[in-house]
């Protein structure tokens, strides 16, 4: 089980989705204006994350390549669903106070990064935890982000007073701006443990997923190399004959002229 | 030997006046308006306004020596946004409020952007605004030992009649730097002997906001509306202080033309069509952040390029 433990690291630590990607910025500054209103985003995307990374993972075989991502689309859209009538029915609180984040969980790009990253190409268990560990790191993420605003601008915490009755509120953290001053913040935190680890000779190199490339570095943007690893035969050819098809149509154009 | 060239790289040209010179000038013109807040609002006035400058220099030593990076202090621009910044401050605010400014000014606004020179939007106005946002009801509470009630820019806008005269010497409520026309006038015509700044923009600005006015205030050409305007309000101090910063202004000649219309035009819509009756701290940092796009419009030409095709 050793890659599930290091599925969930990666996803809270290594790669966690806000702090070290940078994805899914729009629920991060949008909805984190208190500490459970992040928790909640986060738990919400986490569910849909790991069923969508199962399910994506159980179809990695039939999905043909050249629709995947309308495919990625559906399934996650069906979860972002059936979680949205779940919440509205049983948590409604938090239904008001996500209001249209929910349905946007659909684009958000840690789920669909996550299904063309990992899901699509490893199997079951591993795509499972993966979507937890990414979901839980979501979650840690936007919980301290939250925490911290609803802190300083309105001087709770979990909507519990802790702050003493002399504190003035300061509002702007829990407006706009307040999310981008506490996003910087604990990023410039978690970077500075970062280089910390590294002088001290700790690995704190991200996990690879997948193909064996850092996605987040990777320059192949259309990562053919994965199509050609997977299944080598069928997409060289398609390849081939791509090429060959453009040449052709070239030729055309020059005739033409 | 005398008739060896003497080999230099550039500049060639240099001048007398450096950052320390430039910015103790600015502290001494604006003097006449801090003196005049004093007077106005009484000691409380300079208590905030040391408390603030203290706190804008204290933070940008203790991030230089935290950060292990060459003391700035000495150039007195610390001071200026400390200064400038206690200036458009309420008498009625209390202390923590100077600090918790000068410490966003310099660090946020400053210094995490590379110091003096790098800051993307004046200090003291970044400052500013993020009070105004955060501690609003301290912020707009004009209230003090000498005045109660409304700004006479408030007054202006739900109708009120105003005197010109009181508001022209400063004898009203506002923020303790904002009020007195004459002192700050007085100050930039220190500036503008000195040669720290020219006409261009407070110009630009001013005459750009009077014609907004005149076309959209809804009362035409009625000069006692808009000379009431004029002196009211952080206009002045903001034209000739903060629109002018060095930093945060176009270089181009006409691309300062541009920004003081735009101040202008924007001041313009925030008071007349905004919700509050002061627009022209957020006037200004719009600006600001225009000035990159601003410059590279107006970038002239280098000598021999563009010209016709022979």
């Amino acid at each position: 089980m050793n890659s599930v433990k290091e599925r969930l690291v990666n996803g809270i630590v290594k790669e966690n989705p806000t702090f070290v990607l940078m994805l899914g910025m729009c629920p991060t500054l949008a909805v984190t204006t208190s500490a459970i209103n992040g928790l909640g985003m986060g738990l919400t995307t986490m569910v849909v994350l790991a069923l969508s990374n199962v399910f994506i993972s159980m179809l990695r075989h039939i999905i043909p390549d050249k629709v995947r991502i309308p495919a990625f689309i559906v399934i996650i859209a069906s979860f972002v669903t059936i979680v949205q009538l779940l919440l509205q029915g049983f948590i409604p609180f938090l239904y008001d106070a996500l209001g249209i984040y929910i349905p946007l969980i659909v684009v958000n790009c840690i789920i669909l990064g996550r299904a063309e990253a990992y899901a699509y190409k490893n199997p079951v268990i591993p795509s499972l935890f993966d979507g937890i560990g990414m979901g839980l790191g979501f979650s840690v993420a936007l919980t301290c982000i939250g925490a911290v605003r609803e802190l300083l601008g309105a001087g709770t915490l979990f909507n519990i007073g802790v702050m003493p009755e002399s504190f003035v509120p300061v509002s702007i953290f829990i407006m706009a701006p307040g999310a981008f001053f506490v996003l910087a913040v604990l990023t410039a935190i978690q970077n500075k443990v970062k280089i910390i680890g590294e002088r001290k000779g700790k690995d704190m190199s991200k996990i690879q997923s997948g193909c064996g490339n850092d996605c987040l570095n990777c320059a192949d943007t259309g990562c053919a190399k994965r199509l050609i690893d997977e299944k080598p035969s069928k997409v060289r050819k398609e390849i081939e004959i791509e090429e060959i098809v453009d040449e052709e149509a070239g030729e055309e154009d020059t005739k033409n002229d | 030997m005398n008739d060896l060239m003497k080999v230099s790289s550039n500049p060639h040209v240099r001048s007398k006046s450096t950052t320390s010179s430039i910015m103790l000038t600015v502290v001494i013109a604006l003097l006449p308006a801090a003196g005049f807040g004093i007077y106005n609002f009484g000691l409380k006035a300079l208590i905030l306004m040391l408390v603030t400058v203290a706190s804008t220099v204290l933070t940008e030593l203790a991030f230089e020596k935290i950060c292990k990076k060459k003391v700035t202090i000495g150039d007195y621009s610390a001071v200026v946004t400390g200064l400038l910044l206690a200036m458009n401050l309420p008498v009625s605010a209390p202390w923590w409020i100077g600090v918790v400014g000068g410490v966003f000014a310099i660090l946020v606004v400053k210094m995490l952007f590379g110091g003096l020179g790098q800051n993307f939007m004046n200090p003291a106005l970044g400052a500013r605004c993020f009070l105004l946002i955060s501690f609003t009801s301290i912020m707009t509470n004009f209230d003090c030992d000498a005045y109660t009630g409304a700004t006479p820019l408030a007054n202006l806008k739900s109708g009120e009649a105003v005197d010109i005269l009181d508001m022209v010497i400063g004898r009203t409520a506002g923020t303790i730097g904002e009020t007195s026309m004459v002192a700050i006038v007085i100050g930039a015509c220190i500036l503008i002997l000195f040669g720290i700044i020219d006409l261009r923009i407070p110009g630009s600005y001013i005459v750009s906001l009077v014609i907004f006015i005149s076309l959209f205030g809804g009362r035409g050409l009625d000069w006692p509306y808009i000379s009431a305007h004029l002196a009211g309000g952080g206009l002045m101090l903001g034209a000739f202080f903060m629109a002018t910063d060095y930093v945060t202004r176009p270089i181009t000649k006409r691309g300062q033309y541009v920004y003081g219309i735009l101040l202008g035009i924007l001041t313009g819509i925030f008071r007349i069509f905004g919700p509050s009756a002061e627009g022209v701290s957020y006037a200004i940092i719009i600006g600001n952040l225009l000035v990159p796009l601003i410059e590279k419009v107006t970038l002239p030409k280098a000598f021999g390029k563009g010209g016709e095709k022979a």
